[in-house]
């Protein structure tokens, strides 16, 4: 890192991309080469697509799709493959917080949407991840309603607890685990949230039928299972440790051990 | 003034309870109609957006049994913009037992709104900002906590009570998380119906009532009618006018925009907040600006070399030839004084030629003190984040060098008029969170718009539905009904229409350039003549859009630069009617700086007299002027005085 104040962002480069196009979901994709001649090294990675889709636009092509929104790494809408790695080569990053300077002149970088059956591909970087949602709505919550709270302080939650608790909460729901895993697994998806909300007391009530209407409604998904490769680790941009996933089989295996026919039932809170 | 002005109607009936402020929000609870829960099946909501307004509102209405139905942009309910508030959310919980009260909460957004704000419902917002904490852990937020287990507080946007509760620097997200978690909740009941990838494009309008919405289905291109007996928007802030802004790409004014066009007014649309310390501009290709929390304010020092074009390294520049801008003006709040003011000073030295970095359009925040002071281990525990997120946009390590910030657009606070039952002008179609005007005045205090989108969700709307519900007769109604047909008939003609042009230039270098416009003339600052030259330019710019836009042309799929093309054109519509009415408003008042109206060392000069209204604008069919009205504002418990921080 440059301790200069004012850095130069006058050299500019060469970059050649190659990336996935499909008009749709039951069309077949290809990857397409484009050259880009003038990259900021400040740009980010995706600013750098919107200058190749300017100028795709101005050519009267179609514009490479690419799902995005907030751009600061916290919206869990950016999902990109790139090079093989989900969010590209940083750690701890998304890759809308991945940057041009962390490549040089000349490279070729392939860049290819999140790869996973439980997320068909929409249109050339765009998949569908609402199997997330209906994981979430099968059991991600605390089923409780406006008005029946007590004051917050009367649930002591200790520090340490609450912070790892928020450590698992911190998921932005991305997907990168999933297309990093080699079995398309969500694992560390919902192992996150199971982990999240078994770790505070308001969320203690409904643990059992948490931990298996999540992992019901994810195999119904059709997620691979979990062979332990924690490539899921490796590619999550907000560090969530498989340490949730070996919290979640807890998790799972004592609710299986005590489930009682109406723990079961979908009453659906 | 070019806006036709008409007398204030009984339309823009605030309809404020009376008697004493703390029994107003009970006594109207109690008069509101209740619906029978055997009848709340009936009754269907359609609720759009899912940031914490829509999400906490869909999921109470579910709980109360309503039927539902929201939609959203993006792929999933929890991406809304929300997710991205960083510092905190306001509440009068008194934890600290550091003097808060409702009643303070309630008078410093009140004062720190500099007094634009309808006093009734900003009292409302104090009095269930504790109920949203309590819902709030309740739905397993993991607020941040003492070792004890309760919950911690900090100081935060220069509160002088330590009323804010955070997790981490990601606040936004997990209340988002909580709220979309209630919402799913739901869907899984089958109690919500949920549609994502939907961009509602007109509010379909039967009887005079809001019976409907019209979207376009972002995935299939398919244009989709839905019926029911009410519409709630709560789709965010129009920030994005100005392209460059702290907002998600998606934010835009096109459902509040397509609502006014359908008769809901528009409120104070030129209150808008520059954030002052965000991550100044870098080159010709920036998409987005990006915040950082003003907590940095806390123990950073703000400057600009006392030399202009100083060419030295910041470190080499010694402390006698820094002009600390802002201890120097302010003494008593110095680097802490609110947004507005930090704003306009940034603005002001930069414009004198005193700005630092390449561009020049930017200030020094600089740690160099209280890392002294306290240490790097001290300053990474309470800032990490924020600097390495600083380090990784700009590739400087400003434990090394002074950040470079410079203001941002980041929340507007005018929006739809809405009454006290946040019912717009247009019956039936309620209005919540950012999108609406109600709570915030000129200028919104930190951590207080989380507040007010979960108070409208979770706690007022479920009440005042109900009143709607209950107390109109509303028809049976039908998406076959030629209102409904009609509706869907004019957001196909207008999409058509975009894509038929076929011109030379794209979507966004129109957004840029309108966004370049109204920074210049219609942002930090303000004046007559500035103002008449935007509405010339937005104008001209406009009509090119028309003549000239070029989108590929596919409106039967996923077409993300079309609906990027229909937003821009509801935004060049609606950047005029901002033009108008910052032109309007002669005064200072907020974040609306009028030039004209400073005192003599360059601080805001509010006009009571003649500005102490809500101005709540009326559509009158496309090329005509709005019609103003103005919703007078009094004030019987906090007595307006201006603000100073001297
Ligand atoms: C970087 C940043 C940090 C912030 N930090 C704080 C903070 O610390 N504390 C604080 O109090 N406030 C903060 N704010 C402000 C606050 O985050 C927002 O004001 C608030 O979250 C807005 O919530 P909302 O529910 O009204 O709208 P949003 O969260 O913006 O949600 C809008 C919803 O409407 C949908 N929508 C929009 N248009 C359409 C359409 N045409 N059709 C269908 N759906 C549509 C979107 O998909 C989305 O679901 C911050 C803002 C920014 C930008
Ligand atoms: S765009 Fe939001 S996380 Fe990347």
């Amino acid at each position: 890192m440059s301790a200069a104040a004012g850095h130069d962002a006058a050299d500019s480069m060469r970059i050649t991309l190659k990336v996935w196009r499909q008009e749709g979901p039951d069309r077949r994709g290809r990857m397409e080469t484009y050259r880009l001649a003038d990259v900021s090294p400040d740009m980010s990675f995706l600013e750098m697509l919107d200058v190749l889709n300017e100028r795709l636009i101005a050519e009267g092509d179609d514009p490479v799709a690419f799902d995005h929104d907030c751009r600061e790494g916290i919206c869990g809408a950016c999902s990109l493959v790139i090079d093989g790695q989900a969010h590209g080569p940083e750690a701890l990053t998304t890759v809308c917080q991945l940057h041009m300077r962390r490549y040089s002149d000349g490279d070729t970088i392939h860049v290819e949407p999140w790869r996973a059956n439980a997320f068909p591909v929409v249109k050339d970087l765009v998949v569908d991840r609402s199997a997330f949602d209906r994981i979430m709505a099968a059991g991600g919550f605390v089923a409780t309603h406006a008005g029946a709270a007590q004051d917050a302080n009367a649930i002591l939650v200790p520090k340490p607890e609450a912070d790892r608790a928020m450590d698992a909460a911190a998921c932005i729901g991305c997907g990168a685990c999933v297309a990093a895993c080699p079995n398309a697994s969500a694992m560390l998806f919902v192992a996150a949230k199971v982990a999240h909300l078994a770790q505070l007391p308001q969320g203690a009530p409904e643990r059992e039928r948490r931990a298996l209407s999540m992992v019901h409604a994810m195999d119904a998904e059709g997620f691979g299972n979990c062979t332990n490769h924690f490539e899921c680790m490796a590619a999550c941009p907000k560090g969530i440790s498989v340490e949730n996933i070996a919290r979640m089989n807890r998790e799972f295996l004592r609710a299986a051990l005590f489930e009682r026919p109406t723990a079961t039932a979908a009453e659906g809170g | 003034m070019s806006a036709a002005l008409s007398p204030p109607t009984a339309r823009l009936d605030a309809k404020c309870p009376g008697g004493p402020i703390e029994e107003r929000w009970d006594k109207h609870r109690f008069d509101l109609k209740l619906v029978n829960p055997a009848n709340k099946r009936k009754f269907h909501a359609l609720v759009v957006g899912t940031g914490l307004a829509g999400a906490s509102a869909a999921a109470s209405l579910a709980e109360l049994g309503y039927r539902v139905t929201v939609f959203c942009i993006q792929d999933s309910p929890r991406r809304a913009h929300s997710i991205a508030a960083q510092g905190g959310i306001n509440a009068a919980k008194n934890y600290p037992n550091d003097g808060d009260s409702i009643y303070r909460l309630f008078y410093d957004t009140v004062k720190g709104g500099d007094f634009r704000a309808r006093e009734s419902n900003v009292y409302r917002l104090a009095q269930v900002s504790n109920h949203i904490i309590d819902q709030c852990v309740a739905l397993g937020v993991p607020f941040a906590r003492e070792y004890g287990g309760v919950l911690a507080n900090r100081s935060f946007g220069g509160a002088q009570v330590s009323r804010t509760f955070y997790a981490r620097g990601q606040t936004g997200q997990q209340l988002l998380l909580g709220a979309y978690s209630a919402l799913m909740r739901h869907v899984g009941s089958g109690r919500v119906q949920l549609c994502a990838r939907r961009e509602m494009l007109d509010v379909v309008v039967v009887d005079g009532v809001a019976r409907g919405v019209v979207c376009r289905n972002l995935v299939s291109g398919a244009y989709e009618r839905y019926a029911g007996d009410a519409v709630l928007l709560c789709t965010g802030g129009y920030g994005n006018v100005f392209y460059l802004s702290t907002n998600a790409k998606a934010c835009n004014v096109t459902a509040a925009w397509r609502a006014h066009k359908r008769g809901a007014f528009f409120a104070n649309p030129c209150f808008t907040q520059i954030h002052p310390t965000c991550i100044p501009v870098s080159g010709a290709y920036q998409s987005k600006l990006t915040l950082m929390s003003e907590s940095l304010r806390n123990d950073g020092r703000v400057w600009v070399p006392k030399q202009k074009d100083d060419a030295r390294p910041p470190s080499a520049i010694p402390d006698e030839e820094r002009d600390y801008f802002l201890e120097r003006r302010y003494p008593s709040f110095g680097n802490l004084v609110p947004r507005d003011v930090a704003s306009r000073a940034a603005k002001e030295r930069c414009d004198a030629g005193y700005g630092v970095g390449r561009t020049k359009l930017a200030v020094y925040l600089d740690f160099r003190d209280a890392l002294r002071r306290d240490g790097s281990a001290a300053i990474r525990e309470k800032y990490g984040n924020l600097l390495q997120m600083y380090a990784k946009i700009t590739a400087e390590d400003p434990y090394q060098v002074p950040m470079r910030i410079y203001p941002a657009v980041h929340y507007t606070m005018g929006g739809l008029w809405v009454d006290y039952n946040l019912e717009s002008t247009l019956p039936g179609l309620f209005v919540l969170g950012e999108a609406n005007f109600s709570d915030h005045g000129a200028n919104r205090l930190g951590a207080s718009a989380l507040m007010q989108g979960l108070a409208d969700g979770f706690f007022i709307v479920p009440y005042t539905l109900g009143g709607h519900f209950a107390g109109r007769k509303l028809a049976p109604v039908s998406a076959d009904q030629k209102e409904f047909v009609a509706s869907e008939q004019a957001a196909r003609a207008r999409t058509e229409r975009i894509l038929a042009v076929g011109g030379a230039r794209t979507v966004d270098s129109f957004h840029r350039e309108l966004g370049r416009t109204m920074w210049d003339l219609c942002g930090m600052a303000r004046n007559a003549a500035g103002l008449a030259k935007a509405k010339t330019h937005v104008r001209a710019l406009r009509a090119e859009f028309w003549e000239n836009v070029r989108v590929p042309a596919d409106g039967a799929r996923l077409n993300q630069n079309l609906e990027h093309a229909g937003r821009v054109a509801d935004f060049l519509e609606f950047a005029e009617l901002m033009i108008d009415d910052a032109t309007q408003r002669t005064e200072s008042c907020g974040g609306h700086f009028r030039e004209e109206s400073q005192t003599d060392d360059g601080e805001a000069r509010r006009d009571d007299e003649h500005f102490s209204f809500a101005a709540a604008w009326e559509h009158r069919g496309d090329g005509q002027p709005a019609a103003l009205h103005k919703e007078p504002l009094t004030f019987e418990y906090v007595k307006p005085s201006q603000r100073s921080y001297q």
